[in-house]
């Protein structure tokens, strides 16, 4: 099971868009198989800079909502939010240096 | 140090570390990262895969050969490899991590990576309408008109699964005949929802921040036409996975790792190459298993060969790229011994 917070269409706007905090959103889903290579890659991610960052996970099946505003076509996508607005995106499971080297801006 | 490292995870990997496994090797098999399992995550039902017959899913498949692997002893780790050294007696393996593992063999199964289809705009329209994996990203297009490229029983496969989601699927190939099997044709013939356009290629991309559509060309004639669809699922091919080995193993002029006839033996003592890395022709899963068992094969063959104080060293599988940060490990009767000690 993953360590990381669940958001939905509901509490989208406050847990994301409203926080103070960098997130991060990985739309994900249950039959998406690099989605649950690259989940264990964040949730370590999210535990090493967990000063720096929050990391969230948004179902896009049950929240499709969300996924359609931000024009999901293509999981795993992880999206960087900083007051509210989109400042990154990376699609696609990559390997964990990978996805540090995308995300460095914000996690250095 | 390892007596056996298996560089992938798809059928050709898997197949190899259930006969080495078998054969008390204790393959360490290095799994990737994000791309476990190979090709076969990506795809849904598998109805040629003998034994199965009632068809079994991809991942469900790999799940099980990975399981059949691990319940002889082999080991699968999660890491990419980097770079390799595969000159000497002793090849190392450097992956992600930094770690070096070092084996007496080496078994190369890296498969092969979707072919792009090299048009301006591809690249920044993947995962915004572009995509290489229908079964990851068809449920986005619900109610949409999108395209598959390609003429391969991948791409007759990808159009018939994403008419479950989209409203109209064309299928976009260069030729007037596809090299799909004949079963897999006819599905795609006979789907309503599935237009057929032959004799085209995708000749320009547009879209700003979503795709919105693809120039076509004919081409017999030349002429162009615009079609209007929200996604594009590329199919046309891969190509081999042999990035890591430039320089070290001589490839074939389709660019595949060349081995000795219908071996498994590369150009150098102790590397063997099996499955999509080596195969520019069939490609099938249960080709990638056959031919990891001939890599397995070959592989204990050599190792059979090494003299006898070289296989010490390996003997029990003492990995050095796992070993307590100390520089210790536990020798076979669970005694701490320096590694050093353990290795002279």
């Amino acid at each position: 099971m993953s360590s990381l917070k669940e958001v939905t269409d509901a509490n989208f706007e406050q847990e994301v868009l409203s926080s103070g905090k960098t997130v991060i959103v990985d739309f994900w889903a249950e039959w998406c198989g690099p989605c649950r290579r690259v989940g264990p890659i964040l949730e370590q991610i999210a535990v090493e800079n967990s000063d720096k960052i929050e990391v969230v996970k948004l179902n896009v099946d049950d929240n499709p909502q969300t996924a359609a505003k931000y024009h999901i076509t293509s999981i795993p996508a992880m999206k960087v939010y900083q007051g509210g607005e989109v400042v990154k995106s990376v699609i696609g499971a990559k390997p964990k240096p990978a996805l540090e080297s995308e995300l460095a801006a914000f996690l250095a | 140090m390892n007596q056996m490292i298996i560089i992938g995870s798809g059928p050709a990997g898997y197949t190899a570390a259930i006969y080495a496994a078998r054969a008390g090797l204790a393959p360490l098999v290095i799994a990737s990262s994000v791309e476990v399992g190979g090709e076969l995550m990506n795809t849904t039902e598998v109805e040629n895969f003998p034994g199965f017959p009632e068809g079994i899913m991809g991942p469900e498949l790999m799940e099980k050969m990975q399981a059949q692997a691990e319940r002889f002893d082999a080991t699968v780790i999660y890491e990419d490899v980097t770079s390799v050294d595969l000159s000497g007696e002793v090849k190392k393996v450097t992956l992600g991590s930094g770690e070096v593992h070092e084996a007496l063999s080496v078994i190369v199964a890296t498969g092969s990576a979707y072919r792009k289809l090299g048009i301006e705009h591809e690249d920044r329209l993947s995962g915004y309408g572009i995509s290489w994996c229908a079964t990851c990203d068809g449920a986005f297009f619900r109610k949409h008109e999108i395209a598959v490229v390609g003429g391969g029983d991948s791409a007759m496969e990808e159009a018939n699964f994403l008419t479950r989601f989209a409203d109209k699927v064309y299928l976009i190939h260069r030729r007037d005949t596809f090299r799909a099997s004949k079963i897999m044709q006819d599905r795609s013939k006979e789907n309503p929802k599935i237009e057929i356009l032959y004799n085209s290629e995708v000749s320009a991309i547009h879209g700003d921040t979503q795709l919105s559509g693809l120039t076509l060309r004919d081409t017999l004639t030349g002429e162009e036409r615009e079609l209007e669809v929200t996604g594009l699922f590329v199919a046309i091919g891969n190509d081999p996975r042999v990035h890591l080995f430039h320089g070290q193993l001589d490839l074939t002029v389709e660019g595949t790792i060349a081995v000795d006839g219908r071996s498994s033996k590369t150009n150098l003592e102790g590397v063997f190459a099996a499955g999509d890395v080596i195969d520019p022709t069939y490609r099938q899963a249960v080709t990638a298993a056959a031919s990891g068992t001939v890599a397995a094969l070959d592989a204990e063959h050599y190792l059979a060969s090494l003299p006898e104080a070289l296989l010490q060293q390996a003997t029990g599988a003492v990995d050095e790229g796992s070993a307590p940060a100390s520089g210790s490990t536990l020798d076979p009767d669970g005694e701490l011994v320096s590694l050093s000690d353990a290795r002279s």
